[in-house]
């Protein structure tokens, strides 16, 4: 392994070692929490940070996953990793058709379009009976691991998703590090030199689209089983600038950047709680600052420091 | 005679509320055409400052006395002012970034306003009553027509030409247009670019404004009045195509019109049926009806 | 009262504090207030509700003997049913809180009734109105203590069909709780022989009513009920008035309306308007000296039925704890059923197995402006519902815990 390489595994074994040991200290339902977003986060800079496409739609795809493994859970019975993987089934396969959709355009209409599409789904789950509406699927089983470890043990349902976590991280850090990652990078900063040297950039494009839709879904089913709820809350636009919110927070395009942005942002929401609106109120200030003092967010802020990035 | 089980005068009255509405998303859509089309920000912040229109009309009234009249002079003035300061102090810094700061900054921003008035007036919205010189109403025959709403036409008919012919037909019109193409050289002829752009932005906030004093006697005046409505008057611009100035002025008169028709047909859709629109547009003509690709 | 007063007076508590507070866990009686503190329904029990909680604490602390050592916390639900069941997992797992309180919006309710029941909390819920809280989806742990939607519907609908309101067009908001006050309503105004000639469902949150309003005039019913709530239902009355709806001889059928909606109306647009409550603060004397406290801490806002709602269900929770010595949600859920509640602002009204809390309704009026003769004197008394009429009888709930 390169010198390069080095600060990364140290980050990573940071990382996991939080995410191991806070429980002993933290409320472990709001690490989950944190954990779930976090995949989310990344699986949205996956688009955003290498491949230049800003979706204001991301919402879609954890609330789908959500929806579909609540409902395979608790209506079909599925046990929960196969509701787990049902969701994701089906966040990928709506990824697969908006992306088809979606990548014929870029910047700011691309963003427009998965917006539009959001809002479509958003109203289909808004009118669909098997979603309860407002009511959402509640009491979803937790359910047994595999017919034997029994999810409703708070351990056990950690563990799980400690290593759906991880699995998902380790999976787009490889996305990123392979040639796939370096042509979306190129695409990124400049298509058409991209499209001379002979790459089929719409292809590269949607498959990274569908990836992220598919890891965003992986995240939201993962979170449906934690919470034993699927709500319009996830399908909603504001959870769309709620993922904005958190990969800019801790850094676009960088690695570790959406993990410490959805631990802050997550943290924000659950500690703030008591002020009512004035979350909202610190939100957009973290927004406004970010912007116009930190662009590169705080891991990437922290990546200039030690002149690495993470 | 009725069309598809509705009569027809019935269906006339729903036309004409939606053209009402559709001034609404007009007036909003082309403030936020304006400031895109010289400053290349998609001004987020715009349901806001619709908002903080309203706030102003309520507050000069229960403060100073002052009312409508004098609200729709003054909102747009000292809202447009806090525009201005908003686009000297942080907007200027982001002209060469990617659009998307300008879009997260004034997302920011928005929250934060809004979150403060919720903090001060709560949520369920302060009452503000029609001006007594347009209260009352008409029959039309298939309808009554509060007279407030046909002031609300025709002020907003007036206002989006007015600006159109500004923009489009005036000296003025053409420095801000050739400014939009190529800044340095229209700053070399001796015309003061930044300030020009200041004031653009001011001009298109106050526009925000005073649709929010507008929709005061209407609405109640809350501070989520323009969180929801942002979404679908953005929806709007980029289906009038970006930056275009009549684009947006027809579409928000039309969409108006579209969306009142799903209310009598399929009324659960209303609020989703501009978003359909949108997604057909953009995957059939790319740079929205009225615009050109750049 | 001097700082030094204070601490002798705390200490004297702690040492009175004996045999009650050992069962108590965590020597403290936790209250959480939960409820929409920022958008939607803050008016109608927000911040309001935390103050009335604090009243309630005060008021049994001058009466008990027991030195109970009692805490009030609060947080935003947001309206969503993911937060709030999230916020009362945490405050149930690691905040020892024991009890919640008020909880509106129905998805929310029946998500926090769910974690309360899992846990062996109790909850007490003013601020919800779904009937299912009682019905299919009645607990153990779960009060429902001041209304609902079958209450609502039966009070308003059958009170306006017998006064000839018999043809009826419904504007609804389209979702679970629109749906089920419209169908409770619908099944009213059926049984008394009215006809119900249309209906239209809109999105949650609209802006603009006119179309809808259009409609329901179009279709020339006598009453247009109004199954919606907060700001949906503020906004249709108002533009109603605009569009002359009730000059043109048809009526409005508010069938859930707060206090503070009333007062975002102002009267000129709200009078007339005939709406179902339990409660309003200009209703009696203990009413009245309550009202007066409370505007005290909150700037004049006057409290709202959740608001005393709130009071009474805390009060009662407490005097419960004491008198079973304990503050286990399932033991003092049970104590409360059966020694029924008492207080100042509701009486005495016992409270059923399924977990529905009796007491009378009144069918109000708004008054006209020149009726009016305070701040907030909106209300004129139609008629009372009396306590054992006002509600669902036990056996049509589907309660699984009625037997």
């Amino acid at each position: 392994m390169t010198q390069s390489k080095t600060h990364e595994r140290v980050a990573f074994g940071v990382m996991v070692a939080f995410f191991v040991l806070a429980p002993l200290v933290v409320y472990p339902v709001f690490l989950m929490k944190v954990m779930c977003f976090a995949l989310f986060a990344c699986a949205f800079n996956l688009l955003i940070g290498y491949g230049g496409l800003l979706s204001f739609g991301h919402a879609m795809f954890l609330g789908t996953a959500g929806y579909a493994a609540a409902h395979s859970a608790k209506v079909w019975g599925f046990s929960p990793e196969v509701a787990i993987v049902f969701g994701t089934a089906c966040a990928c396969a709506l990824g697969g058709i908006a992306g088809v959709l979606a990548i014929r355009r870029q910047g700011i209409y691309f963003a427009m379009i998965t917006l539009a599409l959001a809002q479509m789904i958003f109203f289909y789950y808004l009118q669909a009976p098997f979603t309860g509406g407002e009511d959402g699927i509640q009491a979803v089983p937790r359910g047994r691991l595999l017919g034997l470890l029994d999810l409703s043990n708070i351990w056990a349902m950690y563990a799980v998703v400690l290593v759906v976590f991880l699995a998902g991280f380790l999976f787009i850090y490889r996305a990123i590090h392979s040639p796939f990652g370096q042509v979306l990078k190129s695409i990124r900063e400049n298509e058409p030199r991209a499209v001379s040297l002979g790459y089929d950039t719409t292809r590269y494009k949607l498959l990274a689209f569908i990836l992220s839709a598919t890891l965003a879904g992986l995240a939201g089913a993962t979170k449906a089983i934690v919470f034993q709820l699927a709500s319009l809350t996830d399908v909603h636009w504001s959870m769309s600038g709620e993922v904005v919110l958190m990969t800019l927070l801790g850094g676009l395009g960088t690695i570790f950047g959406p993990v410490v942005g959805a631990l802050v942002v997550v943290s924000l929401e659950n500690y703030l709680a008591q002020l009512g609106a004035w979350v909202t109120v610190v939100q957009g200030g973290i927004f406004v600052l970010c912007v116009l003092t930190f662009r590169r967010g705080i891991v990437g802020e922290l990546g200039r420091l030690i002149r690495r990035p993470l | 005679m009725e069309i598809f089980g509705v009569p027809t005068q019935a269906l006339f009255g729903q036309l004409l509320i939606g053209l009402i509405n559709g001034s609404f998303y007009a007036l909003l859509s082309l403030g936020l055409a304006v400031i895109f089309g010289l400053l290349n920000i998609i001004n987020f912040t715009h349901g806001a400052q619709y908002m903080l229109g309203a706030f102003c009309a309520y507050l000069l009234l229960e403060k100073l006395g002052l009312g409508y009249w004098w609200a729709l002079v003054i909102a747009p003035v000292l809202v447009g002012a806090l525009g201005i300061i908003i686009e000297r102090t942080m907007l200027k810094q982001l002209y060469k970034l990617d659009h998307l700061y300008g879009l997260l900054l004034t997302f920011g921003l928005a929250l934060v306003i809004q979150g403060v008035f919720r903090n001060q007036y709560g949520s369920s919205g302060q009452p503000y009553a029609i001006p007594p010189a347009l209260a009352g109403g008409h029959n039309l025959g298939f309808m009554f027509l509060p007279t407030y709403r046909a002031w609300v036409i025709v002020a907003s008919v007036v206002i989006c030409f007015g600006t159109w012919f500004l923009i489009e037909r005036t000296k003025l019109g053409s420095y801000l247009r050739a400014a939009t193409e190529n800044p340095e050289l229209v700053q070399a002829f001796g015309i003061n670019v930044p300030r020009m752009i200041t004031l653009t932005y001011g001009f298109g906030v106050a526009l925000a404004a005073l649709a929010g004093v507008m929709a005061g006697p209407i609405y109640q005046v809350s501070p989520q009045m323009g969180a929801d409505l942002i979404i679908v008057v953005f929806a709007v611009v980029v289906i009038g195509g970006m930056g275009s100035i009549m684009g947006s002025i027809l579409t928000g008169f039309g969409l108006g019109v579209l969306e009142g028709l799903t209310k009598v047909f399929y009324p659960e859709a209303s609020n989703t049926v501009i978003f359909i629109v949108m997604a057909l547009v953009l995957l059939v003509k790319p740079a929205g009806l009225f615009g050109t690709q750049k | 009262m001097s700082q030094l007063k204070k601490l002798a007076a705390a200490v004297a508590v702690a040492l009175a504090a004996g045999s009650a507070q050992a069962q108590v866990s965590g020597g403290v009686v936790k209250i959480g207030v939960l409820n929409d503190m920022s958008s939607l329904y803050a008016d109608i029990g927000g911040p309001g509700s935390v103050v009335a909680a604090k009243m309630a604490v005060e008021d049994f602390q001058k009466s008990s003997k027991a030195g109970l050592k009692v805490e009030v916390v609060s947080a935003d639900h947001q309206n969503k049913p993911d937060v709030g069941s999230q916020i009362a997992r945490q405050w149930y797992d690691t905040d020892g809180v024991d009890v919640i309180v008020d909880v509106p919006t129905s998805s929310v309710a029946l998500a926090v009734s769910q974690v309360t029941r899992e846990k062996g909390k109790a909850l007490l819920n003013t601020g919800a109105a779904t009937s299912d809280l009682t019905g299919k989806a009645c607990s153990p742990n779960t009060i429902h203590w001041l209304y609902d939607t079958w209450m609502l519907a039966n009070g308003t609908g059958s009170a306006i069909v017998k006064t000839g309101g018999d043809t009826w067009f419904f504007l609804t908001a389209d979702y679970a709780f629109g749906h089920a006050l419209e169908r409770d309503t619908e099944a009213v105004v059926i049984k008394n022989g009215g006809k119900v000639l249309g209906k239209v469902r809109h999105p949650l949150n609209a802006q603009d009513f006119s179309s809808f309003l259009l409609q329901a005039q179009a279709s020339k019913a006598k009453v247009i009920g109004l199954a919606n709530a907060g700001g949906d239902t503020i906004n249709s009355i108002k533009q109603a008035a605009e569009f002359g709806i009730v000059r043109g001889g048809q009526s409005l059928a508010g069938l859930l309306v707060f206090l503070s909606d009333v007062h975002g109306l102002g009267l000129e647009k709200a009078q007339g308007l005939i709406f179902t409550e339990t409660w309003y603060w200009d209703m009696n004397d203990a009413s009245r000296a309550w009202t007066k406290r409370f505007i005290a801490q909150t700037n004049g806002k006057y409290p709202t039925m959740d608001q005393a709602g709130v009071y009474s269900a805390v009060l009662n929770y407490l005097k419960a704890v004491e008198g079973a010595k304990t503050d286990d949600g399932t033991k003092v859920v049970e104590q409360l059923k059966k020694t029924g509640a008492d207080d100042p602002l509701f009486g005495k009204g016992p409270i059923r197995e399924d977990g529905r809390k009796i007491h009378n309704a009144y069918l109000f009026e708004v008054k006209k402006p020149s009726e009016s003769k305070g701040p907030y004197d909106y209300y004129k008394l139609r008629a009372t519902i009396p306590a054992d009429q006002a509600f669902r009888p036990l056996k049509e709930g589907g309660c699984p815990l009625v037997k």
